[in-house]
């Protein structure tokens, strides 16, 4: 469904900033894979999302979304096959405008926008069953503006907007990590029950071990660009905590004997 | 008195172009100021070349709307600072002014316009002329708020207000700015062309300062009754043009000249930019303005149902 390829990319060349992000990434989901990806700050985490929505551009190396090359597409042109939900909860939602209005938007995904109307019947109805589903209350406001919502609603309503119109890959920037804990559970409930239902092929950027080894079905950690470790759902099953954080002290370790040597 | 609320209407369609850029779609468009003489001067020389006036008035919307394209695609594909993109424009224009006209002004005196049959039959002036054209403005007005609830208006409105989210989403926020910003600076140069049909001529420095007059329209209106819903948001510039120009009647009234209009109208957004952060205002003005069934944002910032 997903599929990266050699994916390289450096900030800044050629000056003393210069920062290799990314050095040589493969990696390739197949349909309804929900890997979560780990590592430490500045590991290429969020570059490897950015690639896949389009913010960033390689240097070298492809993505390929269901057989379809879309290296060279902006953002908002391949945001038709993928949903994003950003670590930011006022990022996903647009504070101004109506509940139902911000509904009508995501459901416009991929689809021309014209002169018909944005909120008609039977749109609403379907809003109501949708946000039903996220047992918020929000339902009945659909004629709220979305700025008047609290973090933890608005990410859960960014994340229903990111999903219900059908993406092929769902992207979630740490989307947990700025909310209370009590939210994030919530976030991190719906997630699960969202991406279930949708069957969607996700790829989830965290800080959070615990919920790494919780979600998902496959887990990856990243580190100085690189994918150091890689485990599926049997793999991932018999993880702790202290088993990633000593596997990761081990591979670091490793590499920068490596490294060490060759200087 | 009459007179100056017959001119507040016709600048409002201005102001609500001036509203699409200003509020809707959140960028400060300068080219207002050239795009609204383009629109008289259009008008002006094609009618004096024999067109119908409807058709005129219509081919001075098109022209402006060409001119906000160029000024959104300054901004959006040359990358060029909003501002900037529309004072070039607005620069530009004025020789393109120059040249559409053939000379500094063209007068439209005993042509067949727009306006010449109330002046013919002495409606200019009475209420029946207000009415008039304030039937009109509702008209504009019911057309942009059917506008900003369509699909493509939910787009442009959401490219004001997140641009990031909305691009997750599928849209280009370029092709919504540049659409906007021709959407916008039609309606200018349409009120340009009823301007000059309404005084009889059309000339090249008409158009400077029109974008305080837009601003300040939108500013005092919208302080004044508020922006809770779109259509009330619209109706509130309307109303602020009129306000304008009534405050511009007794400023005149008061013995001040015609050549301080532009400062007044300078000292006029600057209040209405500062007074509405004073808190004795906000209570007066919270007792004009209608209010929505969520009002108060702290009453529902409460969440329910999260059983983590």
């Amino acid at each position: 469904m997903l599929k990266i390829s050699n994916l390289s990319k450096t900030f800044f060349p050629g000056t003393v900033n210069e920062r290799k992000a990314l050095r040589d990434i493969n990696l390739e989901l197949i349909e309804g894979e929900f890997v979560t990806v780990i590592g430490s700050n500045g590991a290429g985490k969020s570059t490897v999302l950015n690639m896949v929505g389009g913010k960033l551009r390689p240097d070298t190396g492809n993505v390929e979304i269901a057989g379809k090359g879309v290296t060279r597409l902006a953002d908002h042109a391949r945001a038709r096959f993928i949903g994003r939900v950003f670590q930011d909860p006022m990022a996903g939602t647009a504070p101004n405008m109506t509940i139902e209005e911000n509904m009508s938007l995501a459901l416009g995904r991929g689809t021309f926008r014209g002169l018909g109307s944005g909120v008609t019947k039977r749109k609403r109805e379907m809003f109501v069953s949708e946000l039903r589903s996220l047992e918020l209350g929000l339902e009945n406001r659909l004629k709220a503006k979305v700025g008047l919502l609290s973090g933890g609603q608005r990410q859960a309503l960014s994340l229903l907007m990111a999903t219900f119109s059908g993406p092929k890959i769902l992207l979630l920037d740490e989307h947990t990590a700025a909310l209370d804990p009590q939210r994030a559970a919530l976030v991190a409930r719906l997630t699960e029950e969202i991406v279930q239902r949708h069957k969607l092929t996700t790829l989830m950027v965290t800080h959070n071990m615990e919920q790494a080894l919780r979600l998902g079905t496959r887990l990856i950690m990243m580190h100085d660009g690189q994918i150091i470790l890689d485990l599926d759902s049997e793999q991932k099953a018999k993880m702790t905590v202290p088993d990633l954080l000593h596997e990761f002290e081990k591979i670091k370790g490793a590499q920068l004997d490596d490294r060490t040597m060759l200087q | 008195m009459i007179t100056a609320v017959e001119l507040g209407l016709i600048y409002a369609i201005m102001a609500l172009g001036v509203y699409l850029t200003f509020r809707i779609l959140d960028f400060p468009d300068l080219t207002v100021d050239g795009s609204f003489t383009t629109g008289a001067a259009t008008a002006s020389i094609t009618i004096v070349n024999g067109v119908n006036p409807i058709l005129a008035t219509l081919l001075a919307f098109l022209v402006g709307s060409l001119a906000g394209v160029i000024t959104g695609l300054l901004h959006t594909k040359g990358k060029i600072d909003g501002l900037l993109a529309g004072i070039l424009t607005m620069i530009a224009l004025y020789s393109i002014n120059l040249r559409i006209m053939g000379k500094a002004n063209v007068s439209l005196l005993g042509e067949s316009t727009l306006v010449s049959p109330l002046r013919a039959n002495q409606l200019l002036g009475t209420w029946a002329s207000v009415i008039l054209m304030f039937a009109g403005c509702l008209v504009m007005v019911a057309l942009i708020v059917w506008f900003l609830r369509t699909n493509v208006g939910l787009a442009m409105r959401a490219t004001g207000d997140n641009e990031e989210m909305i691009r997750s989403f599928g849209v280009s926020t370029d092709n919504q700015k540049i659409l906007g910003l021709a959407l916008s600076n039609g309606m200018v140069a349409f009120a340009g062309a009823l301007i000059a049909q309404f005084q009889g001529f059309a000339d090249v420095g008409m158009g400077i300062g029109v974008i305080l007059i837009g601003l300040a329209s939108v500013i005092v209106g919208q302080a004044i009754f508020g922006q809770k819903f779109i259509w009330i948001a619209a109706l509130a510039v309307v109303f602020g043009s009129v306000v304008y120009r009534l405050v511009i009647q007794v400023a005149l009234n008061a013995g001040l000249e015609v050549t301080d209009m532009k400062l007044i109208s300078a000292v006029l957004v600057v209040l209405a930019l500062i007074l509405p952060q004073w808190k004795g205002f906000s209570k007066f003005a919270n007792r004009i303005r209608i209010r929505g069934k969520d009002a108060p944002a702290t009453e529902v910032k409460e969440e329910v149902g999260t059983n983590a």
